[in-house]
């Protein structure tokens, strides 16, 4: 075969194999991982994670402004200790809360962060003050039960 | 009693003998085969200084084997989006289909099915052409003419089959998503824009995309290696060079998939 042809034909091969990468990157994947040169690293507090993950997405007001960077277990307090990454253009007041919430019935479980009203923005390595468990569904269900008792209860 | 007694003796004898010396074969092959490879790594010059040999090779084990790469990617795919949408829809989540099409080909299916076609259409003819040439003498008349055949032959084959591996499993992912696209949203009618979404939000660039590269770098550098050193390690009779044909293709399969579990541990372990 003629060495021109063959080049071409490995040319091809080469962009056809970059493009399908650029394709997955691109348009499968999504590129925009946070990073730690771009993104401030914020603590939170939960007595009860529930299933939260490692690399689950951090939102406020729906959209995605980080991802949880780490779990851990605090042997002096008893809780779970999430540390997480938001990223850099998204400064959140210090007052802020964390909750973990549920997307949909049996979807994951995210970080739900709502701004709160402080002139003062969150550092690097601060802590959030105010956090809501994740929903455990026996503990409803007790409740649940524990009320309708109460009600059926003569006083 | 006496003589039953030495027959056992003789047959256990031969037994033990026969275990020492299928060993010591094992592991004087295993050594050959590192140092053939470390020589093929030191021998590597050529192959970029004279790019062009490599480039060649490319065509034929890069270039040639995108038929089957395409055609075998977009079916599994397919067969993925059909399958996965008979078994989420019974959890009424169809719009997970992209999820599952994209991840399970970007994470394994891309890296593995991809290199056990590679090593049967081009890991074989690797060996059969080596062993060929060894055969009719052709690497023995290199070196009588002092071009070294493991940098003249071998290597740039290395190079190519190495360089060749992760843009044809990236392209076995591409068609397979390509795949489950085509029966997930326009044959069966999946939500367009949440089969995207979905999928860009579960797929993480470095974790996924990123580890399935380098899972086919690894694959890519398996199977060559293996190619090469059973077509350079083959009796130069046309039993040998059948026999190492053979050989390359089971080697290379199980050296896939056993990498594959190894490296899968260590990538995916952390992360829950």
């Amino acid at each position: 075969m003629n060495r021109t042809v063959l080049d071409l034909w490995v040319g091809l091969f080469v962009v056809a194999g970059i493009a399908a990468l650029l394709f997955l990157a691109l348009k499968v994947g999504s590129m925009n991982t946070v990073n730690a040169t771009d993104s401030y690293e914020v603590v939170a507090r939960f007595e009860n994670i529930g299933g939260l993950k490692a690399r689950a997405p951090v939102k406020s007001a729906g959209v995605v402004v980080g991802r949880v960077d780490s779990i851990q277990f605090d042997t002096q307090l008893y809780e779970a200790k999430v540390t997480m990454r938001v990223n850099k253009r998204y400064p959140f007041p210090k007052d802020s809360s964390a909750a973990i919430l549920t997307s949909g019935l049996l979807g994951e479980q995210y970080i739900g962060l709502a701004a709160g009203g402080d002139s003062a923005m969150l550092k690097s390595g601060d802590t959030l003050k105010i956090t809501q468990d994740a929903v455990v569904l026996e503990n409803l269900i007790g409740q649940f039960l524990y009320g309708k008792a109460q009600e059926g209860s003569p006083q | 009693m006496q003589t039953i007694w030495g027959w056992g003796g003789a047959m256990l004898r031969r037994a033990l003998e026969n275990l020492g010396n299928r060993t010591i074969q094992g592991i004087w092959r295993m050594g050959f085969a590192t140092r053939f490879f470390f020589a093929v790594l030191m021998h590597s010059g050529t192959a970029f200084r004279r790019f062009g040999l490599t480039i060649r090779e490319m065509y034929f084990t890069g270039v040639l084997s995108l038929i089957i790469i395409l055609v075998s990617g977009l079916f599994v795919g397919m067969v993925l989006g059909l399958q996965g949408y008979e078994t989420l829809q019974t959890y009424g989540s169809e719009e997970a289909l992209g999820v599952l099409v994209a991840l399970s080909l970007v994470r394994e299916l891309g890296p593995v099915v991809a290199a056990l076609l590679f090593a049967s259409r081009a890991g074989s003819a690797i060996t059969a052409e080596i062993g060929l040439m060894k055969a009719t003498e052709q690497l023995s008349a290199m070196e009588m003419m002092a071009v070294d055949p493991i940098a003249r032959v071998v290597a740039p084959r290395f190079w190519a089959g190495v360089i060749s591996m992760p843009l044809l499993a990236a392209l076995f992912s591409a068609m397979g998503v390509l795949g489950g696209y085509l029966v997930g949203v326009q044959l069966i009618g999946v939500d367009e824009g949440s089969f995207w979404a979905q999928m860009q939000s579960a797929v993480d660039f470095e974790q996924d995309i990123l580890n399935g590269v380098i899972k086919s770098v690894v694959f890519g550098v398996a199977i060559t290696a293996i190619a090469l050193f059973e077509g350079y390690d083959a009796p130069p009779t046309a039993e040998g060079v059948s026999g190492a044909t053979t050989r390359t293709v089971v080697t290379s399969s199980l050296a896939v998939l056993a990498l594959d579990f190894v490296l899968t541990a260590f990538m995916f372990r952390g992360l829950n």
